[in-house]
């Protein structure tokens, strides 16, 4: 009997650890190096090991961090808006009119066509298109809505969150879809019998229902746009900066120790964000 | 070593099996290369990493070149803390500033370099022509020579040890469109000029972008530079308050990184005037568009590559590395980069590679009689057509100053982050 209960531990024990390897070798191991490398210091061509707070106490010194920091967090929360209430639409849509499962996946499929293409080329595309003499503005002045082209178009907020909605709603789409799947269709009647209307039902149902979901796509929306760094370059036409900018800047020319520091200063406030996005709704249970 | 400039038709190779021989009085250890398959590892920026120049290279000289094309601060990096991981660097002058001191380069004997005294002016003595006035920045001439085979400092004289033989030059100035501007451009302050509001673009890399932005200051009347290439916090504090300013104001379309971005900006129309490379000036022309590379009063800011041996070479590989760059000095390399708009280290060579026509085009400045075509085959210009700028001592005649590395040079990182950032 011991032996039997001390055999079963060791295959529980076995069969974590090949994620366990993967994750403390791809995961844990470079974080652990960064965050040691944020404590050297650099000249221009070379690093120095040291213990040194220089990276930090520049960093949190720096009127330009906090500025950065207020962007990133500002493009974090308006993509947010509006891939949660384009995802939730369309995951309604796709959950609760579609009646037949053939078209349901028929046209889940279709969300996901774009991504057949790189996300760097569904970007780039949007220059040509939003450009002063870009299709949207020639055809807008064609049909007299405009007489002089409209500049903020393109290279400004405006275009990097078009930019970021257009990339990030499918993970939106996805998980709300995924859980509004598993709504047991005679909650909703019952409500129904119960005299809610439509909206009451909407509000009172399935919005908690799916919080799971939403929460999932927050996450990945969240920490995508805010690690993002070359969509914020492109489409602002390098006039705007986030974190991953600053980042990106300081590794060309060679600042590793202070790119690391920046880092895992983002790290900690992304992890700061999910676990408080984690308050809300517990993710596990719920699943 | 004479022997060598002298392109009489015979291929190189057949000139050298039985030239070296002959030339072993100044080579002290003379090898046909052909047959012994000598690899010379060369890592440098992309701008002169052209594979046709290692495949005539080998075709000429039997050696064969690996060529690595990096980024400035890459090959910086690489040369400053991988000694063994090239034999020939091909950095530029500014990066040669900060990597010599390391010692991974060794100095090169002049008495080795067959043409030597046909390099141009601008890289022994700082002037190109006796009346020249010397540029600010990091003149070439000024890192150029140190005082001996292991020299450590640069000197200010001819001393017979160079640090790098020049590869490949040019003098930037901004680019227009004329078209949409529609009047006579002369200065640099134009870039801040507010007529251009929401149509003006700069380069967004730190080290070049501050000196367009200090030739635009200066023009302004703003700030007089001691040393445009070398400046002080507070004129770099100033510099940057003037295009703050003027970026709140909405005066710049967009900032641009690369090649491609700056090439698309203004064969788009969404920019009419901004900082620019030559080769992009041609990308846009080839699309229709007319630009141009508009000379300015206040004179160009240039840019100029050069190759240095790596310290840890010896014995036939150093020989077969002066052999190179004899090679590359004779004529052949010099051509095919000047068909491109670059110019070589001795003009003078080049011509015998290039036609009349080619050569009265890119170097005299006059206007071409036929298609001025690239070395790939590409139709640059047609007939009737003049260079901006004009001749070869026109441009390179006004430089006002050269890319450089500044003391300061992490405050003016971190100051141009919150340009970036403002």
């Amino acid at each position: 009997m011991q032996n039997l209960r001390e055999s079963k531990s060791l295959i529980g024990w076995l069969m974590v650890s090949p994620l366990a390897l993967v994750l403390g070798v791809f995961l844990v191991l470079p974080i652990i190096m960064i965050t040691i490398v944020s404590f050297w210091q650099a000249t221009e061509f070379s690093i120095i090991p040291a213990f040194e707070f220089d990276n930090y106490e520049f960093l949190f010194g720096s009127p330009v961090t906090y500025t950065v920091f207020l962007n990133t967090f500002k493009y974090a929360i308006i993509t947010w808006v509006f891939t949660f209430l384009i995802g939730f639409t369309v995951a309604y849509y796709l959950a609760f009119h579609i009646h037949s499962l053939t078209w349901q996946v028929a046209l889940f499929l279709l969300c996901t066509i774009p991504f057949w293409t790189s996300n760097i080329i569904r970007m780039i595309s949007w220059i040509p298109f939003l450009g002063r003499n870009g299709i949207a503005n020639t055809t807008l002045i064609s049909w007299g809505v405009i007489d002089e082209p409209l500049e903020w178009l393109l290279f400004s907020d405006f275009s990097v969150v078009l930019a970021f909605v257009h990339l990030y709603t499918l993970f939106m789409v996805v998980p709300i879809f995924n859980t509004m799947m598993r709504i047991d269709k005679s909650l909703i009647e019952a409500a129904r019998d119960g005299g809610a209307n439509g909206a009451q039902i909407l509000w009172n149902v399935i919005l908690p229902l799916t919080k799971p979901g939403i929460m999932i796509g927050t996450i990945f929306v969240v920490t995508l746009v805010m690690g993002d760094f070359f969509t914020v370059r492109i489409m602002s036409g390098s006039q705007s900066a986030n974190v991953g900018r600053l980042i990106s800047n300081d590794i060309a020319l060679l600042q590793y120790p202070s790119a690391s520091a920046t880092a895992i200063v983002l790290l900690l406030t992304v992890l700061i964000v999910i676990g408080i996005l984690l308050r809300f709704v517990d993710i596990r249970k719920e699943l | 070593m004479t022997r060598y400039t002298k392109r009489n038709g015979l291929s190189r190779r057949t000139l050298l099996k039985t030239g070296v021989a002959a030339a072993a009085g100044t080579v002290a250890a003379p090898m046909v290369w052909a047959q012994s398959n000598i690899v010379l590892r060369q890592a440098g920026t992309g701008v002169s990493a052209f594979n046709e120049i290692a495949d005539k290279a080998l075709e000429d000289l039997g050696i064969t070149l690996e060529m690595t094309a990096l980024d400035s601060d890459s090959v910086t990096q690489r040369v400053a803390t991988q000694p063994d991981s090239f034999d020939i660097a091909d950095i530029e002058y500014w990066i040669c500033k900060k990597v010599w001191p390391t010692g991974n380069l060794q100095a090169m004997d002049t008495s080795r370099i067959a043409n030597y005294d046909k390099i141009a002016g601008t890289f022994r003595t700082g002037k190109l022509t006796p009346t020249s006035e010397i540029a600010q920045g990091t003149a070439p001439h000024t890192v150029g020579f140190v005082d001996g085979p292991d020299g450590t400092s640069f000197v200010d004289n001819e001393s017979g040890w160079m640090t790098l033989i020049p590869t490949i030059y040019n003098a930037d100035t901004l680019g227009i469109r004329p078209d949409l501007i529609g009047r006579p451009i002369s200065n640099w302050s134009e870039l801040l000029n507010t007529e251009f509001k929401g149509k003006a673009s700069i380069l967004d890399i730190s080290s070049i972008g501050i000196m367009d932005m200090a030739m635009v200051c200066e023009s302004m009347g703003e700030i007089t530079y001691a040393d445009k290439g070398n400046m002080t916090r507070e004129e770099i504090d100033k510099t940057l308050a003037i295009f703050t300013e003027a970026k709140q104001n909405g005066q710049f379309r967009a900032f641009w990184k690369s090649f491609d971005e700056s090439v698309n900006l203004m064969a788009s129309g969404e920019v009419v005037i901004q900082s620019m490379w030559s080769p992009a000036i041609t990308a846009v022309r080839a699309q229709g568009v007319p630009c141009v590379y508009q000379p300015l009063e206040e004179g160009y800011r240039s840019w100029g590559g050069g190759m240095g041996l790596a310290a840890s070479l010896e014995g036939a590989k150093l020989d077969a590395a002066y052999e190179y760059i004899n090679w590359y000095l004779s004529g052949w390399a010099g051509g095919f980069l000047m068909r491109q708009g670059y110019y070589s280290a001795v003009p003078e060579t080049s011509k015998l590679f290039m036609s009349d026509d080619e050569w009265g085009f890119w170097y005299e400045g006059k206007e071409s009689q036929s298609d001025i075509v690239s070395p790939q085959g590409v139709v640059l210009e047609g007939p009737g057509a003049v260079r901006d700028g004009g001749s070869f001592l026109d441009r390179m005649g006004a430089v006002a100053c050269w890319n450089s590395v500044m003391d300061e040079n992490q405050y003016m990182v971190r100051k141009w982050n919150e340009f970036i950032a403002a």
